[in-house]
């Protein structure tokens, strides 16, 4: 078994990071996700960004305000289906006009295997939405980076709560008969 | 059997004097009880996001490692968000100090029973997650000390700290916080950090 390569140059997550990094994120929440897998590696080797473990995604929402009250930015790195787990933390955002980005990768969305990740992932955008946070969606890495850019600038200087959805055409579905054959590549 | 401490005199006394400390308090009674003690910019009562109060003081004290943050909170807010106990007591902040003050019952719905009056030991369970102090506390004396640790400064500091402080159940009238939270949000910032946040 090969051993997976945890970043590859050119992937959408090096200018992801690049953002972060400009916009002086401190903190990243987050409940992994594999779609992430490369952003968070970046961003657990810089030294100037705390990758905070989180239990359940809605603990990323609380943590974040705590850190937007004492002077520091941060992101919420999570899959869609903990989407469903920040809802009536989310209050806390809108009721408080903080500014909170949530990068969500996408599971339940094109060429989902799994019956069980589609009644979240068909609901991520109408839930974030129904909460008042203000969703981009991003089908291509292009698209990745230029809305993350944007919404990093529009969660912060307006002061309201984001997310952007990375599609599962860009992060690729999980491929569970690869994996049933013992192929994680 | 000795006699309940009093919720309101526990918090008197942890917040009398309370130099540069930041305060996060959860929702409902101990958002009462802070205000009680003196409406304060450098205090964040909570109206709702329940099971959050912790976290948010671990941002807070990420983000402010040479400030002390104090959070007041109940035992049904800390037990719907037991999950931070683990993140929290993972990631070490020395400078944060959680209070539980545990009455046993939900205060603002009724009064029904939480599952530390089932024997539930909030303290137990914030040891084993890994907090470097872990303390049970029933007596003024116990309080006391208990203040001492939250006001100690630099690297005499042993958070974070997790204090399950047993109170009695006596409903108390309402002091009501601001409940506008950009008004809390922003007088706590510019309390903090400075006039030049509210123009960034």
């Amino acid at each position: 078994m090969k051993k997976t390569s945890k970043y590859s140059p050119g992937h959408w997550s090096e200018p992801v990071y690049g953002l972060l990094r400009e916009h002086q994120i401190r903190q990243v929440a987050m409940v992994p996700d594999a779609g992430h897998a490369q952003l968070i590696s970046l961003c657990e080797a810089d030294k100037t960004m705390s990758v905070v473990r989180l239990t359940s995604e809605e603990q990323g929402v609380s943590l974040l305000a705590g850190a937007w009250l004492g002077g520091e930015k941060g992101i919420l790195l999570m899959q869609s289906s903990g989407v469903g787990n920040c809802i009536n933390m989310l209050s806390l955002s809108t009721s408080c006009q903080l500014p909170l980005l949530i990068l969500v990768t996408m599971r339940g969305d094109h060429a989902e295997f799994n019956p069980s990740q589609v009644p979240m992932g068909n609901a991520t955008e109408a839930v974030l939405a129904a909460m008042g946070v203000i969703v981009r969606r991003a089908d291509t890495p292009e698209d990745v980076v230029a809305e993350v850019s944007g919404a990093l600038s529009m969660a912060y200087h307006t002061s309201r709560p984001m997310a952007v959805l990375i599609g599962q055409k860009v992060t690729g579905a999980k491929d569970f008969h690869k994996l049933s054959q013992g192929d994680f590549e | 059997m000795k006699k309940a401490l009093h919720r309101r005199e526990v918090v008197n006394n942890l917040l009398g004097d309370r130099g540069d400390l930041l305060v996060v308090a959860g929702l409902g009674a101990p958002a009462w009880d802070i205000t009680a003690a003196g409406d304060h910019p450098l205090s964040f009562p909570l109206w709702g996001a329940m099971g959050g109060a912790g976290m948010i003081g671990l941002g807070l004290a990420m983000a402010q490692p040479q400030r002390n943050v104090l959070v007041i909170t109940g035992d049904g807010e800390m037990l719907m968000g037991l999950g931070s106990l683990a993140v929290i007591a993972a990631h070490k902040p020395p400078n944060l100090f959680i209070v539980v003050l545990d009455n046993e019952h939900y205060g603002e719905t009724g009064m029904q029973k939480t599952v530390t009056a089932m024997g539930v030991d909030l303290a137990g369970m914030a040891k084993s997650a890994g907090f470097t102090q872990s303390l049970l506390v029933k007596s003024k004396a116990e309080v006391g000390s208990l203040k001492d640790e939250i006001h100690k400064k630099g690297r005499a500091r042993t958070g974070p700290l997790f204090a399950q402080v047993k109170v009695d159940s006596e409903k108390l009238a309402v002091v009501l916080p601001p409940r506008e939270g950009a008004y809390l949000k922003n007088r706590f910032r510019i309390a903090l950090l400075g006039h030049a946040v509210a123009l960034a």
